[in-house]
Formats: C-alpha cells, structure tokens, sequence
C-alpha cells in the first residue's frame, strides 16, 4: 500500500507537469497559461476533482508508442464557481501540441456525458493544433464522438468554449455547436483551413490574426460572443457569466442576495428620449439603470451594434435584456441583428431565462445588400425565436416600434406576456413621412397639404394609444418607473406555464 | 416690492436669483431658448418664455426678445444675473424707456466701467491706483505691436467689453501679440459683438483680488473681498473669501477705494471691484463688474448676506438696510467650478447627457457647510451652445484648513458620468501644499501644472487606502458570490483569505481579509507573509454603491468608485487621484504577472478631433509639410475656437474633413505620412 502510494504521488506528480517544465515555460512565454493553470484559476480555490489524469493513447503508428505524456493533451474533470458544479476540459498545448486522439476524445466525452446526466455546463479551454494526424480516422471519429454529445447537450446544459490559443480544422466545430465562444486578444484565432492553405487555395495571402483573430470574429463573423485582453480576464470574465447561467434546463435561474432596490426610481430616464425622433440616444443607459448594480454582461458587443444582447439580474436573478440601440443605425434590424437577437433569444429560453426587451425600432434595414443577403430568413428567426419563446417575456416600448419589426420585438401578438409602452412611443406602420407619401399620394406636388397630413398623422398615430386602445400593450409607463415595473412583471411571471404542442422540434428558418 | 421678476438668463444663476425671489414671496419667469426647454431654471420659474434658437446670439442676447416676453407675463423688473446681457447698458437703457426696473446698476455705471478703457480713466480721475497701459483703441496688429513694445513684456490683450476671459490674450512677444491681437479680436466680436481690444501691462506674480459692494445710489460699502487667483487661462477655476493675503489694513484700503469709485458713478445695486495685487500688497484697479458675480456664494457664506435679495430691494427703490459696520467676515469660504472639461485631455469641453449627476448633499453638518449652486440634473444636456459650467460647488468653515478639508471631501462624493469635468483636477488643487498654504498667484495652475493635468501621484499612503478600500469591496462582492442557490448542498463556497491588491504594473500587496466586529479586519503581508500592519475598515457600503463611506482605522474616508468593465477591479478616485484597482487571490496574481502588457494602438500619426465641435478651418494641405507646433485645423466648441496645432513635425498624407464638418470626439481630422 505505501509503495502504491508513493507511485501514485510521483504518476501523479509527472502527470501534472504535462508536456514538462520546458514546454510550460514556452507556454508562459507566449502569454498563455497552461491548461491545469486556467482550470486553477476558473474554478473555486481547490475545487477541481481531474479524472482519466493517467489516461494514455493506444496509437502504434509511426512510432507513437513509444512517446506517451499521462493524460494525452486534453485535462478534464469537474469543481465548483461559486459552489456550484461545473465540468471542464482543457486542451494541454504541451503534450502532442493538444491535438486530439481517439483516447482524448474519450476523455471529452466522458466529462460531457456526465455534464447530460447531472445537469452541469460544460466548459471547454481550446489550445491546440487540430487532430493528431497519426491517428488516422481514430482521430476523426474521436471528433465525431465530440460533435455528438454536443448536438445531446444543446438545450440540456449551458455549453461555453473559450479560445485561448490556436484552434483549427476539426477543432472549430465542436466549440461551434456550444452556446458561447470566448476569444483571448491576440494569442487566439480560429479557422477552419489555416493561411497556407489559403494560400494554396485561393492566392490570397493572410495572416493568422487577419484570418481568425478575436477582433474578426467578434466584429465580423460574429463566430465568437467576446473576446478578452488576457488568460487571467479571461478565466475572471467566465466565472462572473456562469453565475448569471443556470446549471441546466430544469435547473431554474440561479438567485443571490441583492441590494438594488427594485422600486428605485430613474427620473433621469423621463429625459432619455430626444425631443427630435430623428435624434439618437443610447439604449444601454436603460438597460444598466433597470438591471441590479448596473451588472450587465453584454453579448457580441462590437458586432450587429444595432441590437444589444447580454445578461442582467433583476432582483438577484438573470433575465436576458435585448434592447434595439438607435445609437447604431438608428436601431434598424438587419440580417445580422436578426440573427445576434434570435440566438440569444433561443438560449433565453432553452434554460428557462426570462427575457426583457426594450423596443426602439425603426423597421427592416432596406437595401439590395439586405435582401441579397436573405433578410426576409434572417429576420424571420428573430420572429421565430420569439415567438416559440415559453419564458416570461416583458417588453417596454421606448420610441418607435414600426412595421414587421413591431411584431418581431417580442409584441403582445408573439405571445409576449407584459407589454409596456413609455408616453413616448409611437407604435405604427411606418413613420409620418412615408406614411403620408403613401396614403395621400395625390397631394404630393402640394407641400401645405403634405405638411397638414403628416401632422394628422403624427398626431392620430405615433402615440402609444392606439395600441393602447387595442390591448396591444398592456399599460403605459413612466419612464423613471421602468425598473420597478419590469421587476414587478417578471414577478408575476415567475410561475408563468406555458408549453408549445408536442414536436419532434421545429424548422427555424436556417 | 416687485410682484413679479424676470430673469434674463439661465443655468445655475437663473436657478440662484429664482430661490432668493421664491424666499421673498416674488413670481418669477424664466426665459429659454430652444436648447433649454427642459432645463431646470425652466422647471423652477413660475413662468418660462421661449426666446428663439440655441445660439444666445439668437436668444439669450436678444433684447427685443426678453422685452416681449416682459410684456408677455407682466413682469415688473429682470435680473441678468452674470453674462448676456448683464452688462449692457443698451438693455439697461431699453428697460428704462418700458419702465422696467433692472435688478442691477445705474445706465452711467454700466457704460462706464462696461468699456475697459473708459473705467480707467475714470478710475484714475477718483484715485484708484492703475495699471500702466494703452487706453486707446488699437487700429491694427501693427499699431498693437507698436504699443506692446512700448508698454513692455509681457503685455495683456483684452476685449473692451469682454469679461470671464473671453477676447483675453497674454503675450510675451511680438508674434504673440500679433497672434493674441487677432484672434482676442473675433473672439471678442463673437462673443459680445464688440471688437475693441486694449493692451496693458500684464502684472508678474500677480494675485487677483475683488472687492464685493453694495450701494443703493448714494451710500455704498464693502462686503468683503473674494480672492480669485487659482485660474486656467484667465478663466477662474477656485475662488475663496476672505483673501488669505490680505491683512486688515489693505483689506480696508482697497475696500474704501471700491466704495469711493462705486460713489463716484452713483453706484446702485451689487458690484464688484477687482484688482490686481502684487506680492507686496500693492494693489492697482483691474475692472469693476457691474452686475453679480459667479463667485458671489463665497461672500454669501462668510457674511450670511444675500447679495441677490439686496439687489432686488435697492431696485425696488428700498435704501441699503446695511451699514459699513454690520459687515462681520466669518469663517472661511471656498467656491470650485465645476467644469464639463476633460482635465486629463488638456481640459478639452465636454457636451452631452449628465447620465449620472449627483451632488453631496447640501446643508450644515457641525461645523461646515456645503452649498452647490447648479442649473442641472441627473439627466439633463451639457450643450455646446453655453458655459460649460455644470455646477458651483462651495463649503464653508471656521478656518480655511477646515474649508478645504470639507471641499476635498465634497468633490470626493460629487458623482458626474456621461461626460467628463475637472472634479479630480480640483481635488488635485485642494490637496496642493502651495494651495494649503495660501501661496498664491494667478499663474498657479500653470506653474504647477505646466504640462497639463494626468492625476496626482498616488503617495504610499493613498495606495494602502485605496488597497483598503478595494479590499472592503472585494470582499462584500465575493462574499456575495458565495450566496448564490444551487449550490452543491453542504458544500458552500468558502471565501479565501489570502488575496492581492494591485494596480499599476509595480504596486501590489498581500492582504488577508477577516470578517470582525462591526466591519473588516485586513493584515497587509509581506511577500514572506509576515503581517507588517493591521487595520480596521467599518462601512455601509454595499454593492452597487458608487460612493464609499466609511471609517479606515477610525479615519472617514470618502471615496468614489466604479466596477471596472472587463477587469476584475475597481476604479477609486481619491482627492485628485485615481487607480485602477484589482483584488485577485494570490494564485491569481501570479498568474497575472506572467501575462503580457497590452500595447496600445499608435495614433501619433493622427489628428483626432479632441472633442465634439464644428470644423471652422483646415489649415493645411495634403502633401504639405508642417512643423512642430504649426496650426492645422481649428475646431470651434462651445464658443471657443480651438487651435489644433501639430505635436511634431510631418507630412501630411490625407485630409479627412472640411470646414463646415460637424465632428465626434476621437474621429479623424487627418493622417500624416
């Protein structure tokens, strides 16, 4: 038993060392950390409980049996944020350059089956050089492996991966299948065929950055939902998000003490809106004077601009805030605000967090560019993704909620559950001047009669009342009463039942 | 008495003359511009008047407007307050012919001391010492350099109808003055339509020094003095009373002058006499400002007279009820400008909506007293079409070291988001030894100052109570972490105890962090983990809060803070300085050490319009090659025309906007190759 022990300590020992000191070292040198120093540091002070650490590949091609590292490029296991489960997998840039064998990806699975079984998110920290070439299809269908249990996990358990180092080809798919994906500036980039290649292929000629660098895909391709300044912001940034995050669908969201008083009162907020509707103003100012502590982890800031999304908590429990920002062309939903909103909306409801929506909208972007692109699809999944929604959804009318876009932003008619509407709303068809050049196409050559007709417009329709006459939106509200109201409805809603008809699952318009 | 005033004007000293009629029991009516519908002197008035578009040369300074909305609302007499048209003897005059009482002075008195040149030579006729200088008016540069060589360097370019600094140019050489000559000429004719500028004698370690009084047409006194010297290009940043110059003697000399002068022009309502006194106490007469000044609440609070409310009586044709005697200096007064400026940017102004605007509370607490005079609110616009000045905040004490004390601890709670201001760069004065001291001049700021404002050093002292600070709040934030639901059941998070507080690259320290009684108890440690020192940190603070308050070893401490987005920390600001302060479990902090500084991105070879403003000219061409120092555009903001000048020398490659462009802060005016 003792020399048990005692061999158990040092396989223990030469385990954690990974690929060893040398390797480590050059890991620092890059900026990066190891992947048993990200785990350390992301999880509760000695919360991380490793499994499969002696877990050795069985590859006897070209040689490999004879180079073996305990725990084959891949670190998982579970602990705890903040007391609460997680479970894990790192890839270890120090052994075989992280890439991925049949017995790594078994590691991987393991921690994601268990993830499906107890109800826990799986986090994932990439660093790696894509499969381990010697491996053959092993490798290959250890990816498969990976790529299923993420497809079973969706919409079971919160599924995040962060990027903190190279992440290619079979690689990029399964942190494209989870719910988040986090970049670290600078030391990170993603693609699916790397610059040689490119090269080959196409002649063009970039760089790894300029290819799959955080500030493309958080401002471009929108592949990653943030991106942060180092490993160490990073690991901080992911704790601070999966304590807005339920552990699972039937979990609930998770609560904690607060001390925002939910009936503060905002008076600043009755000036928010521009005297001149054609004037911008920014939408985020709402969303921190409503959610608790001004808390608010955004979501896919630098990218579609024009829709906010991110997670705050009202009375100490997380709701989803998406905001349209006139800050940003004019708040206008295009293809790509479409689709930012609508998967953010769908993970909302997928882990039962109720969503708050402020509606400043002045339609659908127009545009051969927009409709090349396939508006009318994109758009129509944010309508979707609201409209399939079963968790407590409030909406608050600020400013312009005209047209389509109307009933896309979470309307009464989407089944939106508290509809509310600031005096300076103005729910329409369209705004006064293209309203008018419609319906009084004759008097077009006459600017008096123009002008009389656009009044009577102006005044009959961009108001809240018509809609408030129809039951369109449930009650007009201060805007220094915002918090307290919103506060008070997801209140109210916290029982809220609702089930749509039995699927096998729907078809969003992909 | 008056049933009903009008207040020619806006902001804060609308807001002031509204509560002083208020307390009379006197209607009062605002008049605004299209800017200012929701300001609050709007809110506070009885009545409000529109008067036309933004610009005050369309509304706020045209009399036939503020004539109509007299008639409008029947009002029986108007206060200017300060600027506009408080020192237009025209509007005076227009007032006089509509039998409209003007809460201010005598026509002579404002045509005299209004033109700089003339109150003079008046000034020297009653006796009142002088500076040396050219009386005259200036034909052009050549006759103004032709002058200034005469006088000798330096000399001081003014409007002759100018005042609070606008139109006002120093020059030490020929090429300034030409320079000075110019510019102060538009500037001048922009801002108060009058083109005139005189050249004096610009007096070296200076001090500037006025004299309150108060006279009803025949008997005149003085209030007092207010020392004005702490200004930033002429433009009056701190203001105190009493001098801590001036000794009995001189204060009674310079006061008897001011009245004898005040006399002499049959002087009635509130002025004020400034003078320039050197380091010998030999004073020499500035100008005399016929109407209240800014900085009036400093002699407000050391007298306990309402300067407002005498004004409105000797206009109401009431004798001055105060006698030469009845004036008691008491305590010590200090009045800071709260300026929307970005102190850090070369005090650039700021335009936008005040998101978060709150002010310490107001009122007495033992011994001291806090005044702020403001003509804002949370929510409201700073726009680009007025002053700057958000708000005047003043406190009051026995002693000139309680004074300060108390405007350190003021500016500390005082809570400004969605534009910058000068609060640290204010809390940077009131912390300055040669301010403590009371060694001043009017050149303070620039020779302590020289190169701008980036934040006082923070002394060893400052980073253990921001440690402390940032320790507190570290922990309530972590311990409420540990409360969240669904946890692993019997299995709560513990809190560690061993943590890191760093800010900067170089300074950090071990802390271990305890709950106690009444508060927390923090060991700082050394690297060995050797406790060095214990402290005691009690407070109500709790998360959300942007203000702490609270007790560091039975010390108060007030401080203000901001969770920092995207760091684990916090921004603490401090009587003038300010860090970035980031509490991280040891581990953790070790973990940051090895990890890379950020580099940020190279915009020398930019031109970045450094606040919101209109593009007047571009001075340059591409192509072009420009010097060090040469001007390349000028960007008009809030009034003031702005010089951007090249920081080193270059080619420029393109040009990115054109005269007319209205431009953000930050965005590109040019590249240079």
């Amino acid at each position: 038993m003792k020399e048990i022990v005692r061999q158990l300590e040092e396989r223990r020992q030469n385990a954690k060392m990974g690929g060893g000191q040398r390797r480590i070292d050059a890991q620092h040198t890059k900026g990066k950390l190891t992947a048993r120093e990200r785990i350390e540091l992301f999880l509760d002070e000695g919360s991380f409980e490793e499994f499969d650490m002696f877990v050795e590949h069985d590859c006897h091609e070209f040689g490999m049996e004879k180079t073996k590292f305990p725990g084959d490029g891949v670190v998982t296991g579970w602990g705890t944020v903040n007391g609460r489960k997680v479970y894990i997998f790192a890839k270890d840039f120090t052994v075989f350059g992280g890439s991925l064998s049949r017995t790594h990806a078994k590691k991987i699975t393991k921690v994601q089956d268990m993830a499906i079984r107890t109800g826990a998110p799986v986090i994932g920290l990439f660093d790696a050089g894509g499969a381990r070439i010697q491996e053959g299809v092993d490798a290959l269908g250890g990816y498969g492996e990976v790529f299923t249990r993420n497809v079973m996990a969706s919409g079971v358990v919160p599924q995040i991966s962060v990027i903190m180092g190279p992440c290619a080809g079979g690689d990029v798919y399964s942190p494209a299948m989870t719910d988040f994906i986090f970049m670290v500036r600078d030391t990170s980039y993603m693609f699916v065929t790397g610059p040689d290649v490119v090269k080959t292929v196409t002649n063009e000629t970039v760089t790894a950055e300029e290819l799959g660098g955080a500030s493309i895909h958080t401002t471009k391709s929108s592949v990653a939902d943030g991106a942060f300044d180092n490993d160490v912001i990073a690991m901080t940034q992911l704790r601070r998000l999966i304590d807005f995050l339920p552990l699972s669908n039937v979990s609930g969201v998770p609560e904690r003490p607060f001390f925002d008083d939910p009936n503060r009162e905002e008076p600043s907020l009755d000036t928010l809106i521009p005297h001149n509707p054609n004037m911008p103003y920014d939408m985020k100012e709402l969303v921190l004077k409503t959610v608790d502590e001004a808390d608010f982890f955004e979501l896919q800031e630098n990218f579609a601009k024009n829709i906010i999304t991110g997670f705050g908590r009202i009375e100490g429990r997380t709701v989803g805030i998406v905001a349209n920002q006139p800050m940003v062309l004019a708040g206008v939903l295009d293809s790509d605000a479409s689709r930012k909103a609508a998967r953010f909306v769908r993970f909302c409801d997928c882990f039962e967090i109720p969503i708050v929506t402020f509606v400043d909208v002045p339609g659908f972007l127009p545009g051969t560019a927009q409709e090349y692109g396939g508006l009318i699809k994109h758009g129509a999944k944010l309508l979707f993704a609201y409209t399939e929604a079963t968790v407590p959804k409030v909406t608050v009318i600020t400013r312009k909620a005209y047209g389509g876009a109307y009933d896309v932003m979470s309307s009464k008619h989407l089944r939106g559950d508290i509809n509310y509407a600031w005096p300076t709303a103005q729910i329409a068809v369209m705004g006064a001047k293209g309203a008018v050049e419609i319906i009084h196409r004759q008097d077009l050559g006459d600017a008096e009669k123009i002008e009389a007709h656009t009044k009577a417009y102006e005044d009959r329709f961009l108001n809240p009342f018509v809609a408030a006459e129809r039951g369109y939106i449930d009650d007009v509200i201060m805007p220094h009463g915002t918090r307290a109201r919103v506060a008070r409805a997801l209140a109210l809603l916290r029982d809220k039942e609702l089930e749509n008809p039995w699927k096998k699952h729907d078809n969003l318009p992909l | 008495m008056f049933k009903k005033i009008l207040i020619a004007n806006r902001g804060e000293i609308a807001c002031r003359v509204i509560k002083t009629a208020r307390r009379m029991g006197i209607q009062t009516v605002a008049v605004y511009s299209d800017a200012d519908r929701d300001a609050l002197h709007v809110e506070m008035a009885d009545e409000a008047v529109n008067i036309g578009p933004a610009p005050s040369n369309q509304s706020y300074l045209i009399i036939e407007n503020i004539l109509k909305a007299i008639k409008e609302t029947g009002a029986e007499a108007v206060h200017p307050g300060y600027g506009f048209l408080s020192e237009n003897s025209k509007f005076a005059e227009a007032l006089e012919k509509e039998g409209i009482a003007f809460i201010g002075p005598n026509v002579k008195a404002i045509e005299v001391m209004g033109d700089k040149i003339a109150s003079k030579k008046f000034a020297n006729e009653a006796k009142v010492s002088t500076v040396p200088g050219y009386l005259g008016v200036i034909a052009d540069t050549a006759e103004a350099v032709k002058i200034a060589n005469e006088i000798g360097y330096p000399v001081m370019i003014k409007a002759s109808a100018g005042g609070g600094g606008k139109g006002m140019r120093i020059a030490w050489s020929e090429e300034e003055v030409a320079d000075g000559f110019k510019s102060s000429m538009s500037e001048a004719k922009s801002s108060f339509g009058d083109d005139r500028v005189f050249i004096e004698k610009f007096v070296t370690e200076p001090r500037h020094i006025e004299i309150q009084v108060l006279a009803d047409g025949k008997d005149a006194i003085y209030v007092g003095e207010r020392e004005c010297s702490i200004q930033r290009r002429n433009q009056k940043v701190i203001e105190e009373a009493p001098s801590p110059f001036l000794d009995e003697a001189t204060r009674k000399a310079m006061g008897e002058q001011a009245v004898a002068l005040a006399k002499a022009v049959d002087y009635r309502s509130a002025g004020t006499v400034e003078f320039i006194v050197d380091k010998d106490k030999n004073f020499y007469f500035l100008e005399m400002n016929t109407r209240l000044q800014v900085e009036h609440p400093v002699t407000e609070l050391i007298t306990g007279i309402d300067l407002v409310e005498h004004m409105i009586r000797i206009a109401a044709g009431e004798k001055l009820s105060l006698k030469q005697a009845d004036v008691k200096l008491n305590g010590w007064a200090i009045e800071s400008r709260i300026y929307a400026e970005d102190p850090y940017r070369n005090f650039l102004p700021s335009t936008g909506r005040l998101v978060r605007y709150q002010p310490p509370a107001e009122g007495v607490t033992g011994t001291r007293t806090v005044r702020n005079d403001t003509g804002v609110f949370e929510g409201g616009e700073i726009s680009l079409y007025y002053d700057p000045m958000i708000a005047k905040l003043c406190t009051h004490a026995p002693t000139r070291e309680e004074a300060i004390d108390a405007m350190s601890e003021a500016l500390d709670q005082f809570r400004i988001e969605g534009i910058q201001h000068n609060i640290p760069f204010l809390g940077a004065i009131m912390e300055h030894p040669r301010f403590r001291s009371g060694a001043l001049t009017t050149g303070f700021i620039a020779e302590e100052f020289p190169d701008g404002f980036s934040g006082i050093e923070v002394t060893p002292e400052r980073a253990d109570l921001f440690a402390l600070v940032a320790t507190y709040v570290n922990e309530l934030h972590a311990a409420r972490a540990t409360q969240i639901s669904h946890q692993l059941p019997h299995r709560q998070r513990k809190l560690p105890e061993d943590w890191v507080v760093s800010f900067g690259t170089d300074w950090s320290q071990r802390v271990k962090a305890q709950e106690a009684a009444g508060g927390l108890d923090v060991a700082f440690l050394s690297d060995e983990g050797e406790v060095t020192s214990r402290h005691h940190i009690s407070s109500n603070w709790t998360p959300g809060q942007s203000v702490f308050r609270g007790a560091i070893d039975g010390q108060p401490v007030v401080m203000q803070l901001e969770r920092a987005k995207g760091l684990q920390g916090y921004h603490l600001n401090y009587r003038g300085s300010s860090a970035n302060v980031v509490v991280r479990t040891r581990r953790a902090h070790e973990f940051a050490l090895l990890m890379p500084e950020k580099v940020e991105a190279d915009t020398s070879k930019l031109l970045l319009c450094p606040m919101p403003g209109l593009v007047v000219s571009i001075n340059v061409e591409v192509g072009q090659e420009v010097k060090a120092g040469e001007s390349l555009a000028v960007v008009e903001a809030m009034k003031m025309e702005n010089i951007l000048r090249a920081e080193r020398d270059g080619v420029v490659k393109e040009i990115n906007c054109a005269a007319g462009d209205s431009l953000a802060v930050d965005e590109i005016i040019l590249e240079f190759e």
